[in-house]
């Protein structure tokens, strides 16, 4: 890969190898099933903003996988009754967001990987998806603060250790991104 | 048939008082977002120029979170929303 760099205009480039791209593409791809509407639905708002009045009385709560839970986590600590408020009033528009981020992604990520140009408002997608697909791996892994030793305590052959390189990957990936738009 | 009730005005529940910057935004710690990241998101959401959002970033990495903007609750629960879809782990408290 050659990192993401700066373009006039506020946009970023960047070459990926063709393994590089089909990795990145079958990642987003599970974050996009993922997050796929398939819990229980949030109430669709209607014209005036509310929630559809038979709607009122359902209850959101935080989701039992701990990816997902991460992914779209409480907006209150310590007050359930809160919590589950405004996930009712937030949870479908944030899988929508993050839904469309992720196509957004994969609609500018050529699979057979090459240069890739992006403006900014793209760029900004691919930040939040890759974003994302790093919480659903770092919490898949149960990375901790101390990523290095923990992969560094993995033999070659551990079933994880190619999770491990992937990871430390994505970071990077992200850590040029985040570096081309500061 | 029934009677409307004789009270119009809203009720205005203990836990939501009228004062000037009662509620605050709150971002945790984790392990898997970017120093770098955090930041850059801190200056794309708040505006912070950014001196303030590295200063709010290493508070949350040291501190283990940080309080980043104060005000009423709707535009607190508007940033972690926001912040939410840039995955951060962020929450709104109450602040007392």
């Amino acid at each position: 890969m050659e990192p993401f760099r700066h373009t006039r205009g506020g946009g970023v480039r960047a070459t990926l190898a063709p393994a590089e791209a089909s990795l990145l593409r079958s990642l987003v791809g599970q974050v996009i099933t993922l997050i796929a509407p398939d819990g229980p639905p949030a109430p669709q708002a209607q014209p005036d903003g509310f929630p559809a009045w038979d709607d009122l009385d359902a209850q959101l709560t935080t989701p039992e996988d701990p990816v997902l839970a991460r992914l779209l986590p409480d907006g209150y600590r310590d007050d359930p009754e809160a919590a589950g408020e405004f996930r009712k009033y937030t949870e479908s528009g944030l899988r929508s967001a993050k839904h469309q981020a992720a196509q957004e992604m994969l609609d500018t990520l050529p699979e057979a990987g090459g240069k890739i140009q992006l403006t900014h408002d793209q760029a900004h997608a691919w930040l939040k998806a890759l974003n994302d697909v790093r919480l659903a791996l770092g919490v898949r892994l149960g990375v901790t603060e101390e990523f290095e030793e923990q992969w560094g305590r993995l033999g070659a052959d551990d079933p994880q250790w190619a999770a491990y390189e992937v990871y430390a990957w994505l970071g990077a990936v992200q850590e040029s991104l985040v570096q081309a738009l500061a | 048939m029934s009677v409307a009730p004789a009270e119009v005005d809203l009720p205005r529940s203990a836990d939501n008082p009228v004062s000037d910057k009662p509620w605050v935004t709150i971002v945790w710690n984790d392990p898997v977002n970017l120093m770098t990241y955090v930041t850059y998101v801190f200056q794309t959401v708040f505006g912070y120029p950014k001196r303030k959002a590295t200063r709010l970033m290493l508070d949350v990495h040291h501190k283990g979170k940080a309080v980043v903007a104060a005000g009423a609750r709707e535009a607190m629960e508007h940033n972690v929303e926001v912040l939410h879809g840039y995955g951060l782990w962020a929450t709104v408290q109450h602040d007392n």
